[in-house]
């Protein structure tokens, strides 16, 4: 196994009290093409850039070659970095932006002086020596004889070979490229992949890619990172990543899948859709999981042929296959194949055992740390609850002054007591009108589970979330409150 | 399309009649009396006669040096100012731009006026000398009307830098320093054209300063000018268009220069509001 | 940190250097004694009741607004029509008008200044309130074209379009759909108009009959014309009412922006 060249300890950054990277460990070893994927705000870049030296981890430490570089300017690291918009120099012709870097660099030459004596000179690059190095580096790049062009008058594409070549020029240790294609049309990006992957093999450096085109990242790395909310979701092997989804995040962002809820059924099996498959996993029985397919691991075949039974409702034609959906009960499973069935069409579908993927449930309750008010309510996420407060204590009851009596007659005012409360994913209201719930936040992420949405509310200031099973369809970022029946919240006494 | 029917270059029309009878006019007319004697005839001598007398030339040479002077120091005061702002966040910027904006609001002549008055406060105390000292009144009067107009340019220049480009530069193994001088200051140099261009003329022609605190001791070519218009003896307008046509020729000319004729983003007054 | 304090001194030091005179003439306007450098024991409003009885710089006041006002508006009037005339031309007249209308800007001043007074001699025009109202036109107009021109640019040119495709005449899309557009261009040009036109003083000099003073030639001719310091004290007062408007307005319509933000970012 390689060396790590890089590796991040328990590093965090934080901005406005928010952690945009939280606590991550990662290491990487030599030679390796790795991407950090996720979508915007992930984290992703943050960390690419504190590599990169632009910004300062708030905590934990960033080791190049077993040595801690924290600390260490970027113009001090043996990394460098392609830029998303290139910044390339406008001031500057093609060959002095791509010779910059080596213009700056001292090199160590020993001399041996009359007596003998070993001299160290710290000297420039000759002029030749750059000479040489910009012409290759720009063979690399395919755009030779650019040397003399004014850099404004390039083509995006063309800025973008020029980022790359000014950057492995100076034959960096790590090469970092933040969403580098990103400004590029879908033909040029496709080219520039492949080019870029080549151009890995050749240089034997190690290259750390960011990204949130999950393509892109399946087809180029060797490994993927995935991130999302500042926190690393799944390290692996485009296969590893695109096959066995930790959860449903990474299953919901990596290609498109079918997230379904089931229940382990016995020794590899589960249930969903009211169907007992056979699975390959292994997993606890009555374990309450959810199941991965991918649309096409989904064969169709004639009514009562298959597993299940169901009905097409609606089917597109996307080029080189249809996209279908398939409903069972009130299940909706997406299928891809390259044979069209018509819409209203009643089939049967095949699922075989090692295309299910199981995860673990992920969100099984809403928790909060809260406390009881003045009037007997629970204080959490924000918001004001009523709720059940004798529930705290078995066989108790309330006075005329709202006092809490228990079972032994002892007379407790509950202000301010400390309260775990749990809520159920499904017990939870989403209402449109900010103001009419109990408390409101913004929807930040929605996933489809087949029969349901899981919709996360977060809360404005502490950055609660609610994580809530509909049947309804709503709007990413969305500004709604919830409400909760008090009968569905669960309060127990904090112990210490 | 009907001759009565409107249409949006139409007004374009009067605007260029305008311009024509009070902007272009004007100009030929400077251009008819340079060229012209008392008498209406053509002659040349009115060029010849200025460059002849040595009066003339001598005021030109303080015009130049008040101006090369009055430039330099407003530039090396005003871009650290620009330079420590752009790099500043976003509040304390704002805040200290408009500090810096603020004086140019008031009356230019009493803000002169007010120098006049603080250099002659210093000099009842004993650590100004205002009677002697007029060339160096005059370049510290030019310096506090001008050197608002020298942060502007630089700082919205600098301010629209890439980060990404100074990020660049220190990813390829550029310190501060060597980013400064080999990323920052070129880019920043279309800003200090602008601030050249804003304090160069105003400085050999606006003679305001130089009159409030010259002592009368300090004649730029804008106060020669203005003379010739004052005296008004048969022929000295027409030496006094003479001698505008001469700056007209140099102003055009570092406009063409310097590419800023048609590009208007650092003029006077822009930025003030 | 020393990094920090070295910049903030620096920058307080060029904000002292920019400030003392004018917070020199606001500390003495209060003061009675006739000659800045010099202590009267009496503080008081003295030199506020001599501004506000001295009927020439009253005069020079209400001159100087008046002026602004109304060669702004012309200037603004003019600006926008020309901004929008040029803008919608041929590229090649686009680019005449606009070299034109650049003239005054880069031009010097007291050249703007004598081009005009040889008009007013050469049409046996005599200077009167009308000349000095048209010289300010010149001088400020190109600056509302410039402020105007970008807005016109930034404008989604299908704007226009649509109002005529729902019939709207030419005239009526104009000023129901362009104007308001370019509203924020059209408002700059006017305040740098209002700004130029206040601190104007060689080319109201050259243009303006000698019955009319504004506050810059009448603070010339007292300041100027001598080598000694001849100061009218009265003008200490104007300054620091001047710079207390200065301060006030700026600082309100600052607030009210940044009311503005909050707003914005509340919702």
């Amino acid at each position: 196994m390689a060396d790590k060249i890089i590796e991040l300890k328990k590093v965090s950054k934080i901005y406005d009290g928010t952690a945009v990277v939280d606590n991550i460990d990662l290491y990487i070893r030599k030679g390796e093409f790795v991407t950090l994927l996720g979508p915007s705000g992930c984290g992703k870049s943050t960390t690419l850039r504190m590599i990169a030296g632009f910004e300062k981890p708030d905590s934990g430490e960033i080791l190049l070659n077993g040595k801690d570089i924290t600390q260490i300017p970027p113009y001090l690291r043996p990394i460098n970095t392609v830029f998303q918009r290139y910044a390339l120099f406008p001031h500057l012709n093609v060959y002095d932006n791509i010779a910059y870097g080596l213009k700056l660099k001292r090199v160590k030459n020993v001399y041996e002086d009359k007596n003998g004596k070993q001299v160290v000179k710290y000297e420039k690059i000759s002029k030749k020596v750059i000479d040489e190095k910009v012409s290759r580096a720009l063979k690399m790049v395919d755009l030779e004889e650019f040397e003399k062009r004014d850099v404004t008058t390039l083509s995006g594409g063309q800025q973008q070979r020029i980022a790359i070549a000014r950057a492995i020029v100076n034959e960096p240790e790590i090469l970092l490229l933040d969403e580098p294609l990103g400004a590029l049309d879908l033909k040029m990006r496709q080219d520039m992949q492949l080019e870029l992957k080549e151009m890995h093999k050749k240089l034997g450096i190690t290259f750390i890619y960011v990204t949130h085109d999950q393509e892109e990242a399946l087809t180029m790395s060797d490994t993927i990172v995935v991130m999302n909310d500042g926190v690393i979701q799944q390290i692996g092997t485009p296969k590893d990543i695109y096959n066995e989804p930790k959860n449903s995040f990474v299953a919901d962002f990596i290609g498109e899948s079918n997230i379904m809820s089931g229940t382990i059924a016995g020794d590899h099996k589960v249930r969903f859709i009211g169907h007992v498959f056979d699975m390959v996993d292994d997993f606890e029985l009555h374990e309450k999981v959810d199941v991965v397919v991918r649309p096409e691991d989904i064969y169709i075949v004639n009514k009562d042929k298959g597993q299940v039974n169901g009905k097409i409702i609606s089917s597109i034609f996307k080029g080189i296959h249809y996209e279908m959906t398939f409903l069972v009960g009130k299940t909706e499973i997406i299928i891809q194949d390259t044979a069209e069935r018509m819409v209203g069409e009643e089939v049967s579908i095949i699922i075989k055992p090692e295309d299910i993927h199981i995860m673990k449930k992920e969100y099984l309750v809403n928790s909060y740390d809260g406390y009881i008010t003045k009037n007997n309510k629970v204080a959490f996420a924000e918001g004001e609850f009523d709720c059940d407060v004798t529930k705290l204590y078995p066989g108790s009851h309330l006075d005329e002054e709202e006092y809490l009596i228990t079972a032994d007659g002892q007379r407790i005012d509950l202000t301010d007591t400390p309260v775990k409360v749990e809520v159920p994913l499904d017990k939870v209201e989403i209402i449109d009108n900010e103001e009419d719930g109990n408390t409101s936040g913004e929807i930040i992420s929605i996933i489809y589970k087949g029969d349901h949405y899981q919709v996360i509310i977060r809360t404005p200031e502490e950055e609660e979330d609610f994580v809530v099973d509909t049947e309804y369809l709503w709007n990413e970022n969305d500004k709604v409150s919830v409400k909760i029946k008090p009968e569905d919240i669960t309060l127990k006494l904090k112990v210490k | 399309m009907g001759p009565l029917k409107f249409s949006r270059k139409n007004l374009g029309i009067p605007y260029a009649l305008f311009m024509l009878v009070f902007v272009l006019f004007p100009l030929v007319l400077i251009v008819f009396y340079a060229f012209t004697d008392a008498n209406g005839h053509f002659t040349i001598s009115n060029f010849t006669d200025f460059f002849s007398r040595s009066s003339n030339l001598y005021v030109l040479l303080i015009s130049f040096a008040l101006a090369v002077l009055t430039t330099a120091i407003c530039l090396i005061i005003a871009y650290p100012v620009a330079y420590i702002l752009a790099k500043s966040g976003a509040k304390t910027r704002n805040v200290y731009l408009l500090l810096f904006i603020l004086p140019m609001w008031i009356n230019f002549v009493l803000r002169t006026a007010a120098m006049k008055e603080l250099l002659f406060a210093l000099d009842s105390i004993g650590i100004y000398n205002v009677t002697d000292w007029y060339f160096v009144n005059t370049v510290i009067g030019m310096v506090y009307d001008y050197l608002p107009f020298t942060i502007l340019p630089i700082y919205t220049v600098l301010i629209k830098i890439d980060k990404n480009v100074m990020e660049a530069s220190t990813d390829l193994g550029a310190n501060g320093f060597q980013t400064f001088v080999r990323t920052t200051l070129p880019l920043s140099v279309p800003g200090i054209i602008s601030a050249v261009t804003m304090v160069l003329l105003p400085s050999t022609t606006s003679y305001v300063i130089s009159d409030t605190l010259g002592n009368s001791k300090v004649t730029i070519i804008g106060k020669l000018i203005e003379n010739q218009f004052n005296i008004g003896t048969a022929d000295s307008w027409h030496t006094g268009s003479a001698i505008s046509l001469i700056l007209l020729f140099f102003i055009f000319g570092t406009m063409l220069l310097t590419g800023k004729f048609t590009e208007n983003s650092n003029t006077r007054g822009s930025g003030l509001w | 940190m020393v990094k920090k304090i070295l910049q903030s001194t620096y920058l307080w030091l060029i904000l002292i250097f920019l400030y003392a005179p004018v917070v020199l003439l606001v500390v003495y306007s209060f003061n009675a004694s006739t000659e800045i450098g010099s202590w009267s024991k009496e503080w008081n409003f003295s030199l506020y009741k001599m501004l506000f009885t001295d009927a020439k710089i009253l005069n020079a006041i209400k001159n100087t607004i008046f002026l602004a006002l109304s060669s702004s508006a012309i200037a603004t009037i003019l600006g926008t029509i020309g901004a929008i005339g040029m803008y919608y031309s041929k590229p090649k007249t686009f680019r005449i008008f606009n070299t034109i209308t650049q003239i005054p800007i880069v031009n010097a001043e007291i050249v703007t200044a004598i081009s005009l007074a040889l008009v007013c001699s050469m049409l046996l025009f005599p200077r009167t309130y009308a000349s000095l109202l048209i010289a300010h036109v010149v001088l400020t107009f190109p600056f509302v074209v410039t402020s105007v021109l970008p807005k016109l640019k930034q404008m989604d040119p299908n704007l226009y379009e649509a109002g005529l495709d729902l019939g709207a005449s030419p005239l009526k899309a104009l000023f129901t759909i362009t104007i308001p557009e370019i509203s924020p261009g059209i408002a700059s040009g006017f305040m740098i108009a209002i700004t130029l036109s206040l601190d104007d003083y060689i080319i109201t000099n050259f243009t303006k009959p000698s019955t009319i003073d504004t506050i810059s030639t009448y603070a010339y001719n007292a300041y100027a014309k001598n080598s000694a310091n001849t100061s009218i004290p009265a003008l200490r007062a104007l300054s620091a009412i001047i710079f207390a408007v200065i301060i006030i307005s700026v600082v309100a319509v600052n607030l009210s922006a940044n009311k503005k933000v909050r707003e914005r970012e509340g919702k």
